[in-house]
């Protein structure tokens, strides 16, 4: 692969991700953002090793389930997602909130 | 009164038979309220410094007067605190109930118009009465009127009734409720409710009828049953749950019960039934607790014995007590016996007899023939003028009987049938024929052989290999001549490095022999050659002359320790080194664990917020608009509802973090889901059903 091989490739995901929805976009980004925050709170774990272990899990697992969650919802809203067709949109956004609400609750418990 | 014979037959009028049977109460030797107790008396009632209430005035009084000490300071300062509650406006039932009793010993007023005044109180808080210290206090107040001014009138309105109220506060096992509010019964309260209702029984007897009065005599029966015992036949009260608030204690319930029965087993009809037996277990229970340190004890304790001597429709106690319970056969002592009431007082005319003498080991052969000890009248006590031959130094154990001479004095006092007192007989231990040998192992030739005078300190020097034996051998007779085998006979060797080994000397008969053969002893003497001094030490508590004298010294050879031998341990410089205080130990729980710098993170915290900051600004540049939002004010306010209710619960889930339990968070989870579904049902259906329209348009 050269170099210009890879910025060909890279060009053409950027024109292709272009055509998104907006709506899974904005799930695009918030996955972005959780998984973020997960690596920075694994980074300061590495740093100052996992005393209160189950303050740590619980922050990082309240990152990832929530990612977790919106994929599964971008996955439900995917238009080209045949599988999902008949599902409205609106009962796919309740289910993201309802299971994010219990999640947060479990969360919330465990961190002490 | 034809109607109060023909009784039941269970309430009999047989008492205090079991006073001659055989009960075997073995004792520990109590003494009898003497001089102690009137010191203890006047000591333990005057605090300084304070003024006393009508109530401990009242227990003061009682006691001065039961042990006939005088006290007219106390009196005169009664009388004020007296005249104040009885002249004086509303006074509680329990102030009347003290100042009455007080005036009663004290003798404060006779005037008829302050008893009518308090009676009519009294009566009047009578009719309003509930709890079982309400009738307490103003039966009580109006028997007192009663003795103290005849001619006032306390007749109550509803005696039967009042019995009755009271009665039904007692429990199936005989105690009593304080109140028909208050489940906890009481043995106290049976007590003081025995009392009460012998005091209706005084002022109104003819309302009350044989049957009321035999139920009482059950619930007494009832309530002997729940007595509790010591092993040496001493009986008491207690209650059955000690840990509420009102718990007094042994001593106070006992004296309670016993104040209880004496008052109604003195205005009864009928005799009631207690054994013997257990009027002297009460007897001995108060008397062993010897002189109180407390005034309240004090008074509970001389109470009761008041009540049990006094009392003649129960049986008297009569106590055995011994002032010295060691006697010594070098100095001639006689066996001397009192035989009192609990008081004091003196006994009816009886024999008292030595049935038997059993020795400490062979607890079942007498040592002595029955005899019977002759009665000093001047000292009051009864002596044996020389103990048996039989009687050698030991422990024993003396078994008396108390027989009444008049017959009707068996039904009336409580003797408590064969009683059985340790005693000590000590005496001089002569020590003969005492010799310290060295012998040559094989042949049992004597090498060197010295003699030993055990009343001092001997200095004798021996010295021996370790092929020979050592050999100590002496005989112990008793003041009479016979074997004894003292608890202690030691032989101790101690090296110059102070190394001790201590051989018990033993004994066939009067012979007491130890031979040491150092051929085996040496591995246990560590192979430590050199100079030993040597004591021996005979002891006894029945012995007046136990000793421990150094005898001398042994010079020991014993070969060298081969390779493998065991060292000696090592000795202290201070033998009691052991009991010094040792160093503190510094307890180290599971050590903090280390935690990062704070500015570290606080810089993550900051760090933290980044990828949301980022969010925010990526969702700007996406162009993010509120375009969907619903125009129409019921579908926006159903929209507004739903996101307030999603940040309510999520202010729900911080409140949970920062204070609340999971318990209430689930339950406010509960009841925000609910709002927040049927809210965001609304506009989700809502939404979905305009992006429809949209669709099909």
């Amino acid at each position: 692969m050269t170099r210009s091989d890879a910025q060909a490739l890279i060009r053409s995901l950027r024109s292709a991700y272009a055509a998104t929805p907006k709506n899974l976009k904005i799930i695009d980004l918030y996955l972005a953002f959780s998984v973020s925050s997960a690596l920075i709170q694994v980074i300061y774990m590495a740093m100052v090793g996992s005393f209160p272990f189950n303050s740590f899990l619980s922050g990082v697992l309240s990152c990832v389930g929530t990612a977790v969650l919106a994929v599964c919802l971008r996955i439900q809203l995917n238009k080209e997602n045949k599988e999902f067709k008949d599902l409205a949109p609106e009962r796919a956004f309740a289910d993201f909130v309802l299971c994010n609400l219990v999640l947060h609750l479990v969360i919330i418990n465990f961190l002490g | 009164m034809a109607d109060r014979r023909g009784m039941p037959v269970y309430f009999l009028a047989i008492i205090a038979t079991l006073s001659i049977c055989n009960a075997v109460a073995s004792s520990s030797v109590v003494h009898p309220v003497s001089d102690p107790h009137r010191s203890a008396a006047v000591e333990l009632f005057t605090p300084a410094g304070r003024s006393l209430s009508l109530e401990e005035t009242y227990e003061a009084l009682r006691t001065f007067e039961v042990l006939g000490v005088g006290k007219a300071k106390l009196r005169s300062d009664g009388c004020l605190s007296v005249l104040e509650v009885l002249k004086s406006a509303p006074s509680s039932p329990k102030d009347l109930y003290y100042a009455l009793k007080v005036n009663g010993l004290s003798k404060c007023t006779s005037e008829r118009a302050v008893f009518e005044i308090a009676a009519s109180r009294l009566k009047a808080a009578l009719s309003d009465a509930s709890s079982l210290l309400d009738y307490h206090y103003t039966v009580g107040g109006l028997v007192l009127i009663k003795d103290q001014s005849p001619d006032v009138d306390v007749a109550l309105s509803d005696a039967k009734g009042t019995f009755q109220s009271i009665k039904a506060l007692s429990q199936s096992d005989g105690r009593w409720r304080y109140g028909s509010n208050n489940p906890e019964s009481s043995t106290y309260a049976a007590g003081v409710a025995l009392e009460t209702l012998a005091g209706i029984i005084k002022l109104e007897d003819s309302e009350i009828s044989p049957s009321m009065i035999s139920a009482v005599g059950n619930d007494i029966k009832k309530l002997f049953d729940s007595i509790e015992k010591y092993d040496d036949g001493t009986f008491y009260f207690d209650e059955k749950v000690v840990e509420s608030l009102e718990y007094r204690g042994p001593l106070a319930t006992s004296s309670a019960v016993v104040v209880g029965l004496s008052s109604f087993a003195s205005v009864a009809s009928e005799k009631i039934d207690i054994p013997g037996e257990v009027l002297l277990g009460l007897a001995k229970f108060f008397l062993a607790i010897g002189v109180p340190g407390d005034s309240k004890d004090l008074f509970y304790q001389i109470n009761a014995l008041a009540c049990l001597e006094n009392n003649r429709r129960v049986s008297v106690p009569l106590i055995l007590s011994l002032p010295a319970t060691v006697l010594s056969l070098t100095k001639k002592d006689q066996l001397k016996v009192r035989v009192t009431t609990v008081l004091g007082a003196n006994s009816p005319p009886l024999k008292l007899k030595l049935r038997q003498v059993l020795k400490s080991d062979a607890a079942d052969v007498s040592v002595i023939d029955s005899q019977e000890l002759t009665h000093d009248s001047e000292g009051g006590f009864y002596y044996l003028d020389v103990l048996p031959d039989n009687i050698d130094v030991g422990k024993y154990k003396f078994v008396f009987q108390i027989l009444l001479e008049d017959p009707e004095h068996k039904k009336s006092y409580a003797t408590g049938g064969r009683i059985h007192v340790p005693i000590y007989v000590s005496g001089v231990v002569n020590v003969e024929n005492a010799v310290i040998a060295v012998l040559d192992s094989d042949l049992g030739t004597v090498d060197t052989q010295k003699n030993l005078d055990l009343v001092k300190r001997n200095d004798i020097s021996l010295s021996a290999n370790h092929l020979q034996k050592l050999r100590l051998s002496f005989q112990l007779s008793t003041p009479r001549g016979l074997a004894y085998t003292p608890h202690q006979a030691f032989l101790r060797l101690k090296h110059e490095t102070k190394v001790e080994h201590i051989f018990v000397v033993g004994n066939t008969g009067k012979q007491f022999e130890l031979v040491l053969d150092f051929l085996r002893l040496v591995e246990k003497f560590y192979y430590l050659s050199g100079r030993y001094e040597l004591e021996v030490a005979v002891g006894d508590s029945v012995m007046e002359n136990s000793f421990l004298w150094p005898i001398g010294h042994i010079e020991l050879d014993i070969p060298e320790a081969p390779e493998k031998a065991p060292r000696p341990p090592p000795v202290a410089a201070d033998p009691y080194s052991r009991f010094e205080v040792k160093a503190e130990i510094q307890h180290i729980f599971r050590a903090p664990e280390k935690r990062p710098p704070k500015e570290l993170s606080l810089a993550f915290l900051g760090l933290s917020f980044l990828p949301f900051i980022g969010f925010l600004g990526g969702l700007l540049s996406l162009g993010v608009n509120l375009k969907n939002f619903p125009s129409a004010p019921v579908p926006a306010t159903f929209a507004l509802l739903f996101q307030v209710g999603i940040g309510a619960v999520l202010g729900l889930y911080m409140l949970f973090w920062l204070k609340l339990d999971l318990f209430t968070t689930l339950k406010a989870v509960g009841l925000l889901g609910a709002f927040l579904l049927f809210v965001g049902h609304r506009i989700l259906s809502h939404l979905a059903a305009t992006s429809a329209k949209l669709k099909s348009a």
